[in-house]
């Protein structure tokens, strides 16, 4: 029965038309928490609970939430970097050697599979401070995926790296090849990432806060750039941020997570428009106007973020809702409910 | 909130800040001038490097090895405390000016108790002669900034970020400072916790009329807790004015194009203009005015002569080519609640 709602919900989210690039399932990780080296886990952290949602070919979906909501634990197993305890992700590849438009399970790739997904879901990481290898040069960070991948020779190599450096606006690409990391600034760095990650021209790339380090000037550089890049090359993001008004600007749909539940996902300018979430609305109203002379309510939300260990089966929020009721203590987390169309929220409250 | 005629808490005038470093000499801060009034907040805004901590570390006279102040006074009530000698200094700084730091909540002890933390902090500085009064000195700065007292007893590590940086404002208060520092304090929280901490801040500091600096990168953080804010660019300060004018009508390109790169999630989704190139070298500054590689409106004069302003204005810009300030309030938005 359960699998079947989640059939029926997937089926939802697509709003019937076309084909899902990405389709997630029930999606749920746990990870153990040990008390002793020799003894067996008996508690869980529920970091991702039952997700399910789906990416249209070129569509921006943003997963926004507060630290530790599970937003990059999502972000970390749609590109196969951690593996999910249960649930389903399929993806629709366009590109033939990915299955020809067949619909691939991911669970299911292995090794030399493996290498045929990477080539089409990519990961942007948050820190271009971390990620990358202090002692290589641009180039060798760049050509690393086309090295790993086998594709082309070297002098195509050469070539296909100074196309994207100059698609990336790192210009003239020929001064940025030999360079190393440190000589680059946050700005300069990040759109090595990118470059990094579009190399080897994948449709879905998984962004993971990648302008939060950055300062104001470099941030709206590298905004437009993903914008224009996802325009360009028909490319998918998952655009996780805990900024929504970042998400406003780089996303067509945003869905907003708390303790590792999805629990409202809809067009952003519904979203930000029409919040009936109590957590949404309470995030919304935290954010900072930039006017003086606006005068914001006061988020309405008690208490403080706990971890998600063992959760009781109740709605996620319900300690921290300000309109929450008998009957959100004695029922299980609400399911997620279409209030307009293409809005869910799992609220028995909405 | 505009000039008074009453001393003010904190005076700068004409500072100036160069690091000694392998690569040469970095101009950090240049020619900065400003005034406090008691009461009142200022916010530094700018981008990484623009020299906003630099200021405040100058004001705190906790400067790295490598720096030097080469010009300048900095006069709280009078007394310039660049001119103290290091013992002086240490009387002053806590108790008459204190900072809190970035990821100030990481700076706790994690082997004491956060109230016996706070505890010292005030017998060091001899507010407090009992152990009883200065413990609830600890209580009553605990409810301050919106913490239970009968927290105090407890470790960091049984804090949540939030709670930390709180417990580090309560211990900046600790000493009943005339001048507050806090530079990002809430950089690292999320936008819920941020959003309790600077409303117990702003709150604390109404109170205690305290001045306060707020330095941040976050305009519209800037825009919610202070009455006056101060652009920096490239270790100058290049525009001054109360909070509301200078978001009403910024005077300085630079200032507009800062304003206009920051999305937002009320009202009409505005197209993102964004800054064109990358903050200058300040080894090797631009001549004249440091903003030129960036500005539209750059000229001739840009290019060989700095800007300085001539008269103490209440708004003003270190611009050749100011914007033209818009008088009527048509322009801000409604707001609700």
């Amino acid at each position: 029965m359960v699998a079947d709602s989640h059939a029926v919900v997937s089926d939802l989210l697509m709003g019937g038309n076309g084909q899902a690039l990405v389709a997630v399932e029930g999606l749920t990780k746990r990870f153990p928490v040990s008390k002793s080296l020799f003894r067996q886990a008996s508690s869980f952290i529920h970091a991702v609970e039952d997700v399910s949602f789906s990416l249209a070919p070129g569509e921006s979906l943003g997963l926004v939430g507060e630290s530790g909501c599970g937003k990059t634990t999502v972000g970390k197993l749609l590109v196969k970097l951690i593996e999910p305890t249960s649930g389903q992700i399929s993806f629709r590849f366009p590109s033939p050697d990915a299955g020809s438009g067949e619909a691939v399970d991911a669970s299911t790739i292995r090794s030399a599979d493996l290498r045929a997904f990477r080539r089409q879901a990519q990961m942007i990481f948050q820190d271009p401070y971390e990620s990358m290898n202090p002692r290589r040069t641009i180039y060798d960070t760049i050509a690393e995926p086309l090295a790993v991948q086998g594709v082309g020779h070297l002098t195509d190599r050469v070539d296909r790296v100074t196309e994207i450096l100059t698609q990336v606006g790192l210009t003239p690409a020929g001064s940025f090849l030999f360079r190393h990391p440190h000589e680059l600034s946050g700005g300069q760095r990040q759109r090595v990432a990118i470059a990094r990650a579009l190399v080897i021209g994948p449709s879905f790339v998984v962004a993971d806060e990648p302008t939060s380090m950055l300062d104001v000037s470099s941030r709206t550089g590298i905004m437009t750039l993903m914008q224009n890049l996802a325009q360009g090359l028909g490319i998918s993001y998952l655009y996780i941020t805990h900024d929504l008004a970042v998400a406003r600007y780089m996303c067509h749909r945003i869905a907003v997570m708390y303790l590792g539940k999805i629990v409202e996902m809809a067009e952003t300018e519904e979203l930000l428009g029409n919040p009936l979430h109590p957590y949404t609305r309470a995030l919304l109203s935290a954010v900072p106007v930039p006017d003086p002379t606006y005068r914001r309510d006061r988020p309405d939300i008690r208490g403080d973020l706990t971890l998600p260990i063992n959760p009781p089966p109740r709605c996620r929020f319900y300690d921290r809702c300000p309109v929450a009721t008998d009957h959100c203590r004695d029922n299980p987390h609400p399911p997620m409910e279409e209030h307009g169309p293409g809005h869910w929220v799992a609220c028995y409250e909405a | 909130m505009t000039t008074s005629t009453h001393t003010p808490v904190l005076q700068v005038i004409d500072l100036s800040l160069r690091y000694q470093t392998r690569q040469g000499e970095v101009q950090a801060v240049e020619g900065v001038s400003f005034e406090l009034q008691q009461g009142q907040s200022l916010g530094l805004v700018g981008e990484s490097g623009c020299g906003k901590t630099s200021v405040a570390t100058s004001l705190m006279r906790l400067l790295p090895e490598n720096a030097r102040l080469t010009r300048g006074q900095v006069r709280l009530n009078g007394t310039d405390l660049l001119e103290l000698d290091d013992e002086e200094m240490r009387s002053y700084r806590w108790r008459r000016i204190a900072m809190v730091f970035q990821a100030a909540m990481n700076s706790l002890d994690p082997v004491h108790r956060v109230g016996q933390q706070i505890i010292e902090a005030i017998e060091a500085h001899g507010m407090e002669t009992t152990v009883s009064d200065a413990r609830e000195r600890v209580a009553r700065l605990f409810r301050m900034v919106g913490l239970d007292p009968q927290l105090m007893d407890r470790y960091p590590h049984e804090f949540s970020g939030g709670m930390r940086q709180r417990a580090v404002i309560a211990m900046a208060l600790s000493c009943d400072p005339d001048l507050i520092i806090a530079d990002e304090p809430t950089t690292a929280l999320d936008v819920i916790v941020q959003d309790r901490i600077l409303r117990e801040l702003k709150l604390v500091q109404q109170e205690l009329r305290m001045g306060m600096i707020y330095i941040s990168h976050d305009i519209g953080v800037v825009a919610e807790v202070t009455d006056r804010i101060g652009v920096m660019y490239a270790g100058r300060l290049v525009e001054l004015g109360d909070t509301a004018d200078v978001f009403r009508s910024p005077m300085h390109p630079y200032t507009a194009a800062l304003m206009s790169s920051f999305p937002s999630v009320h009202g009409e989704r505005l197209p993102l203009q964004g800054l064109a190139g990358e903050p200058p070298n300040l080894i090797d500054p631009p001549s004249g005015c440091p903003f030129h590689p960036r500005c539209q409106y750059a000229d001739e004069v840009c290019r060989t002569e700095f800007p300085e302003r001539s008269i103490h204005e209440d708004h003003w810009a270190a611009c050749w080519h100011p914007l033209e300030v818009t008088v009527t309030g048509d322009g801000s938005r409604d707001g609700c609640g």
